[in-house]
């Protein structure tokens, strides 16, 4: 838990000597307090309060990251038990499963790893592979380098064979799956000796808080938990529980991210069990189906959950040219929340036809919203058309309103008398139709 | 050492609200349903047990929609054009409760008859919404609320600019009432209050936050659902009603449900997509707080069915 100013002013050396440029040790507590400076600025540090006040400042839930060539999945570090709290900040990293035995395991990860999707102008893709070791896993390991960049997971037991198969990963942060109580010891030389994050698996939190302080005696840092919750009711509760202890209790036993099987009540489940993870607090969320009408979902999810509720997706208010337009083209109206803008953007980009699309300042709001919030209203739509000075750019004076908007076409009329105004369909999925057939 | 769990002490809960009235309550229902009394966040039964199961409705229309997804119309086929079939089916497919959604070209006289040819068909408890233009949600409801005395029907939808006629009649025949508002914590608990100081008893109103689909909006309604649950069991009793949510129409209304061709080949199988649209913008308002959840297709009310019977497992 963070410490307070005065706190932070008890452990250091009260003397005001000045070298670390404030007037008063007080000050430079205040200003670590708010996390301004650095504690190095002040020689006279001692080593106990050194140590108390790097604990203090860890973050309850440990930050894990895992890297490949160029590739890595930040995990952790969450502040809030709901979203509207602050935000979430580091999405669940998405991981396929895929197994040693599997003769064809190169080509599946190739396939999958090609896999983008696109969501209103992010590119999301899966973020890395858990390879099963039910067959020779360091011949698996490398099949799946040679086929993907991005940061693996390696689930056994034998600490000899994960020893051969990390060897063949230098420079990387890949995460054992996993130790519990009869294996930990093994499997922690093994993580200490490749700087790999081990995940640590117990049937109870209890269980798990044990291991995971014997782990870390043993030198490992970088876990994380496998909760083991046997069915959706389960792993809300325990996920629920160990957040809450690392976040309220400031319980660092428990204070690393989890890591969730979604099929492990089979495929049927997979995308409900994935679901639930990714809205309750999962680090590492393992998938075993290579679907992408559910990974488009998923990863949107994923999206949803983890935007910021302070700050809309927004894109830059302007006049954007949508295949090439000419002088005759339509001039199409819309504001400037990244999903409007996209469904519109998308729509006719998809159809080819040309247009000018006008992006007003809507305050980052959907249309409607944006209307019933007055920030999109006539008065604004001309002056954007008359900002982004549209009339240089045209030759046909003719602007099309979204449908949902309709009403405003009267006052826009009077707003921008030498206009014609139309009023397009409601949804955008339709543009393209009214575009060919009403417009021309 | 055993770790202690903190545990969160509400003082207040959600209030238990039942639909639906039996013969000995008055009404035709073959059973009734009640929603809520939660006394915890969603699910954390290791603070108190979750006293009512999350319901599934389903919606069917007073007439055969031209606008809903090809994907619809190949599961319930020709029952589309019969609403007293249509709820038969659904109860088949694992409605605990009919949403019946009339149209604009409804006149008052053929919605009162096909209310009661749905009460004829199916024994699950009804929620009947209007079109969504004041004047005509007054017109139709009006007559069914009357027609249907003592049936504890839910009426909707309620919104700050047309409630008055809705509640009244509402309130005179032994109905409940949903109750909107667009998506803010202040704004439903302002249409709440209307509501109950227009004399509705707070066990006859449901409260619907609104909702986006997945992509589209969702994370605005989860948010603030989670609110509105925080605020009822702190103690807000304007708060401290059951939500009901619309998943299915939201979901279906995304190109992803509604588009089978010249979609990016990353969106995957259309059919399935569109399932998964529904099925994850259900399963997070569950997640949230949601009671009753409103789908359109049987695939969805089996999976998310499912997910609910297992988030009710004590663990
Ligand atoms: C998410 C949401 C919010 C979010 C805001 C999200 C955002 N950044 O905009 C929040 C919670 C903040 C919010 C707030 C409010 N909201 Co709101 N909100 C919604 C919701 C659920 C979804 C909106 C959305 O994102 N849609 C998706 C986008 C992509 O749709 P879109 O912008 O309309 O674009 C589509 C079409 O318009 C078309 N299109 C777009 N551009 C163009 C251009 C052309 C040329 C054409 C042809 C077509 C076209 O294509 C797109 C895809 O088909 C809707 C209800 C619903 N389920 O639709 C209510 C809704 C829009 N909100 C509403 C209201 C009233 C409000 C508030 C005023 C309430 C309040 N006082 O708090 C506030 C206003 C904001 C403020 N004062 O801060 C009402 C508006 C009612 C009305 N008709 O006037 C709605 C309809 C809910 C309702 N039924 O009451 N809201
Ligand atoms: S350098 Fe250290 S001892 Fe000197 S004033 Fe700053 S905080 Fe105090």
């Amino acid at each position: 838990m963070a410490l307070s100013g005065i706190q932070i002013y008890k452990m250091l050396p009260q003397t005001n000597c000045k070298e670390c440029g404030f007037p008063t040790c007080l000050a430079f507590a205040m200003k670590l307090a708010a996390k301004q400076v650095e504690l190095g600025s002040c020689p006279y540090v001692s080593e106990e309060s050194k140590k108390q006040l790097a604990e203090s400042a860890a973050p309850p839930i440990r930050l894990i990251t895992l890297k490949a060539d160029g590739t890595e999945v930040k995990v952790g570090n969450e502040v809030v038990m709901f979203r509207h709290e602050k935000t979430f900040y580091n999405k669940p990293g998405l991981f396929l499963r895929v197994k040693a035995s599997d003769p064809d395991i190169a080509k599946k990860v190739a396939t999958a790893d090609a896999y983008k999707v696109n969501y209103v102008g992010m590119d999301f893709t899966i973020n890395g592979y858990a390879i099963e070791a039910d067959g020779d896993l360091p011949t698996a390991v490398k099949a799946v380098r040679s086929a993907t960049k991005r940061p693996l997971i390696l689930i056994g037991n034998d600490p000899a064979v994960l020893d051969s198969s990390l060897s063949l990963l230098t420079g990387e942060t890949t995460l054992i799956y996993a130790a519990d109580s009869s294996n930990y010891e093994a499997l922690a030389d093994v993580a200490k000796k490749h700087k790999a994050a081990l995940v640590v698996k117990g049937d109870s939190l209890d269980s798990l808080a044990d291991l995971t302080q014997k782990v870390q005696a043993k030198g490992v840092e970088d876990m994380v938990l496998d909760l083991g919750g046997k069915n959706l009711s389960e792993w809300l509760t325990r996920s629920t529980q160990a957040r809450r202890l690392a976040l309220k209790s400031n319980f660092k036993p428990l204070g690393y991210p989890t890591i969730f099987f979604a099929a492990q009540n089979g495929t049927d489940k997979e995308a409900v069990y994935a679901a639930q993870a990714i809205a309750k607090y999962a680090g590492f969320v393992v998938i075993d189906t290579f679907a992408p009408e559910m990974i488009y979902p998923l990863l949107v999810l994923r999206e949803n959950i983890y935007t910021d509720p302070q700050k809309p997706i927004q894109v830059q208010p302007g006049i954007y040219e949508i295949n090439s337009p000419k002088p005759e083209s339509p001039v199409l109206v819309t504001t400037n929340f990244s999903i409007t803008y996209f469904a519109v953007a998308n729509e006719v980009e998809g159809s080819g036809l040309p247009a000018w699309l006008v992006v007003t300042d809507a305050e980052g709001m959907s249309v409607l919203t944006a209307w019933a919030a007055g920030k999109f209203d006539a008065e604004r739509i001309a002056k954007a058309i008359k900002g982004f000075d549209v009339a240089s750019k045209v030759s046909k004076k003719r602007i099309v309103l979204p449908g949902h908007v309709a009403v405003l076409s009267g006052e826009l009329e009077e707003e921008l008398p030498d206009w014609e105004i139309r009023v397009g369909p409601r949804e955008a999925v339709d543009l393209p139709a009214f575009m060919k057939q009403v417009l021309n | 050492m055993p770790i202690e769990i903190p545990k969160d002490k509400w003082p207040g809960s959600i209030r238990a609200i039942t639909i639906g009235a039996t013969a000995t309550d008055g009404g035709t229902r073959s059973k009734s349903i009640t929603v809520g009394g939660g006394k915890t966040m969603p699910y954390l039964q290791f603070e108190a047990p979750t006293p009512n199961k999350p319901v599934i409705a389903i919606e069917i229309k007073s007439r055969k929609p031209t606008d809903w997804s090809p994907l619809l119309a190949e599961v319930w086929g020709e029952a589309m054009a019969d609403p007293a079939q249509w709820a038969k089916k659904a109860e088949e497919a694992g409605a605990d409760i009919i949403v019946l959604a009339l149209t604009v070209e409804d006149t008052a006289e053929d919605v009162v008859t096909v209310v009661k040819s749905v009460l004829g068909a199916t024994g699950l408890p009804l929620i009947v919404w209007g079109p969504g233009q004041a004047e005509k949600d007054n017109e139709l409801l009006v007559p069914i609320s009357e027609a249907t005395k003592g049936e504890k029907l839910v009426l909707g939808i309620c919104e700050d600019k047309n409630y008055r006629t809705i509640v009244a009649t509402a309130m005179a025949n032994g109905h409940l009432v949903q109750s909107r508002a667009p998506m803010d914590v202040n704004l439903s608990k302002q249409l709440n209050i209307l509501i109950s100081d227009m004399g509705m008893p707070k066990d006859r109103i449901l409260m619907d936050p609104t909702t986006g689909a997945l992509g589209y909006g969702m994370e605005y309604g989860y948010s603030v659902m989670e609110r509105l649950r925080l605020a009822a069991l702190q103690g807000d009793a304007m708060t401290q009603f059951p939500m009901i949510v619309t998943p299915g129409f939201e979901a279906w209304k995304t190109k992803e449900s509604k588009v089978g061709e010249g979609v990016p080949e990353a969106w995957g199988n259309w059919k399935n997509r569109a399932i998964n649209w529904e099925t994850l913008t259900a399963m997070s308002l569950v997640e949230s707080g949601a009671d009753i959840v409103v789908l359109r297709h049987p695939e969805s009310v089996k999976r998310v069915k499912e997910a609910i019977n297992e988030l009710m497992v004590a663990a």
